[in-house]
């Protein structure tokens, strides 16, 4: 340094002085650090590999008889499993999308017709609606039901009434073979 | 030796920022100081100008606590205080938690960092008289921090439930057996068992999360006292006035973050290079309560204290060896609090006391000896080490000590801290001048 100790502040080239370029370097240089070493404490938190190693569930559907609606847990939540009849798919193909709250085609949301996967958790609240088993309410649209505050879904899982926004979730998933299903 | 007249200058030197951010500013620190008691100990806090390299681990010992609760925080949501899982857990945290190898071996090797700056912050005390009056309670805080930090990593290393915090864990509640007539009862209450279990697990995970902040407050009431009559220094001498000081930012804040710098890297070299050096390979083995490890030593910083608990092979005035060797073991700790009164002499500083400057040595070289001990099997030649080493610890303390206070004769004092270290031509006006490098 230079300029004299007792006048650090003396300007340099630009109104600014290789003090105030070293502090502001070295500031910024500590943030970075300091943003750098918290990310591991941050990340932590995430799903951990164990619980990501849980994250596929595979189903067998040979069982599954037409008409049988199936649950099964993947990632600790219900995914609903419909073996839909031929009335429950032409229910869900006839309806005009553009009346639907959260539009979209029956096609949209199938890879075959004849099984429908949806996530099982209403998208209101988070309650898991009724109509997986025999003899629940499955509301006026012969889908789903939720008791909690009434939303009712169709054959397709979409929304027809009550205070959900949205269609139920459809989860990643593939035939791995014509019977066997891996979702995830 | 007077106490010092120039304490943290008052509210009315706060340079308080211009216009409306100074109105608020204002407005907070009438009801709540904060501005001006971070000016008052942090920014414009006097503190003595001639601090060296030694006085960097008292703050050192402040971040360290920071790390150890944090890295403690996280790790504890997931950990398992359980005795099925608690080692599974653990094995998670390092296989599977995004990150959890770092964050343990942080927390792990911080312990020992925690340990090995809070030894050379005490003994830099010693050396430099930083107990005596007025500073006799800011002390003894200090040995109660050492107290909390002594049990908190003892109850720390049981969580993760390998065969050495098992066996680690009975040996050291098993000391308390030693106490006549209700010790076994004692053993049986902090077990909570008939032997070390799931609920001593427990227990010590809570106590283990609660006494951080036990020592975060005594930490405070050590600030508050540190703070009382600011620090000691090199010299040993009360500063006398604004000449004998320098604000402690940036002057210290800006050495402070240096030696944070160094600091790191050695901290840096063991988490990266050797996370399991300090540590015991049979921790990697889960508890068995069947089978003991053929050799169970503690930590490092708890090698000195199991040396002198294990020296004492005799039973002596009638009390057997084996209550003798915990009084001693506790001995070596409890009689630092008495040690400001045991050093007879009216001189702080190791630096004007020619006998006690050459005896002040004798000590760590007893306490890294009695850690040799402590880390080696007991054969006749280690024991007889130990022994010795033992019997000097407690002759530095109980005798040496009053003695070269009462016999010494000190060279003289510098008039000020100031004309120490500026020459006798300084004065307040050149102040500033002179430590810019």
């Amino acid at each position: 340094m230079s300029d004299l100790a007792g006048s650090p502040g003396a300007a340099g080239h630009d109104g600014g002085t290789r003090r105030d370029f070293l502090t502001l370097s070295a500031g910024a240089l500590g943030g970075i650090a300091t943003v750098i070493a918290i990310w591991p404490f941050i990340d932590s938190l995430n799903p951990a590999k164990d619980t990501l190693a849980l994250s596929t569930t595979e189903v067998d559907l040979s069982p599954v008889q037409v008409g049988q609606r199936l649950t099964v847990a993947w990632r600790g939540k219900p995914v609903f499993i419909d073996h839909r009849p031929p009335a429950e798919i032409k229910a869900a193909q006839d309806v005009d999308v553009a009346s639907l709250r959260d539009p979209q085609t029956d096609a949209q949301r199938v890879k075959k017709p004849e099984w429908l996967v949806v996530i099982g958790v209403c998208t209101h609240l988070g309650c898991i609606p009724l109509g997986n088993k025999p003899g629940d309410e499955r509301g006026p649209f012969g889908g789903w039901f939720c008791p909690c505050h009434g939303s009712i879904y169709d054959t397709s899982g979409r929304i027809r009434q009550g205070p959900a926004p949205l269609n139920l979730f459809v989860p990643p998933y593939q035939f791995t073979t014509p019977t066997a299903l891996k979702i995830g | 030796m007077a106490a010092s007249s120039s304490g943290a200058p008052s509210g009315a030197s706060v340079n308080y920022p211009a216009g409306r951010l100074g109105r608020v500013v204002r407005w907070i620190d009438y009801r709540l100081p904060f501005v001006e008691t971070l000016d008052n100990h942090l920014l414009n806090y006097p503190t003595p100008r001639n601090l060296n390299y030694w006085w960097n681990f008292g703050s050192l010992a402040g971040i360290v606590l920071v790390i150890m609760i944090v890295t403690g925080v996280v790790l504890a949501m997931h950990y398992t205080p359980n005795a099925a899982y608690a080692f599974d857990s653990v094995e998670r945290i390092m296989r599977d938690v995004n990150y959890g190898w770092l964050i343990r071996y942080i927390h792990m090797n911080g312990a020992s960092m925690f340990f090995l700056i809070v030894y050379i912050h005490l003994f830099r005390g010693l050396y430099y008289g930083s107990y005596k009056y007025p500073r006799e309670l800011l002390w003894i805080l200090g040995v109660v921090i050492l107290l909390l930090m002594i049990a908190t990593a003892f109850m720390g290393y049981v969580l993760p439930w390998g065969q050495m915090s098992y066996w680690g864990a009975t040996v050291i509640t098993s000391l308390f057996s030693a106490i006549p007539i209700v010790g076994q009862d004692i053993v049986t209450l902090l077990w909570g068992g008939f032997t070390v279990g799931d609920p001593t697990l427990n227990r010590f995970f809570s106590l283990h999360y609660l006494l951080p902040f036990v020592i975060v407050a005594v930490v405070g009431l050590h600030l508050i006292a540190l703070h009382q009559h600011g620090s000691n220094n090199p010299l040993g001498i009360d500063k006398r006035g604004p000449q004998d000081t320098i604000p402690f930012h940036p002057y210290y804040t800006i050495k402070d973050m240096f030696g944070l710098c160094v600091f790191l890297l050695v901290f840096a070299f063991f988490v990266f290079y050797a996370p399991n050096y300090l540590t015991s390979a049979d921790n990697s083995i889960p508890a068995n309560p069947m089978v003991t490890p053929t050799h169970i030593v503690p930590e490092w910083y708890l090698l000195p204290y199991y040396a002198i608990l294990r020296s004492i092979t005799f039973s002596f005035l009638g009390i057997p060896a084996k209550l003798l060797g915990v009084i001693a073991a506790f001995g070596s700790i409890l009689l630092l609090f008495l040690v400001p009164w045991l050093d007879t002499s009216p001189v702080r500083s190791a630096r004007f006391r020619p006998v006690y400057r050459v005896v002040y040595w004798l000590l760590p070289i007893a306490v890294i000896a009695l850690g040799w001990v402590g880390a080696n099997p007991p054969t006749s030649g280690v024991v007889a080490v130990g022994q010795l080493a033992t019997f000097y610890y407690f002759l530095h303390f109980i005798v040496l000590m009053p003695l070269i206070g009462k016999i010494e004769r000190p060279r003289p004092l510098p008039l000020s801290i100031g004309a120490a270290v500026l020459g006798r031509t300084g004065s307040a006006g050149t102040a500033g001048s002179t430590e810019t490098h």
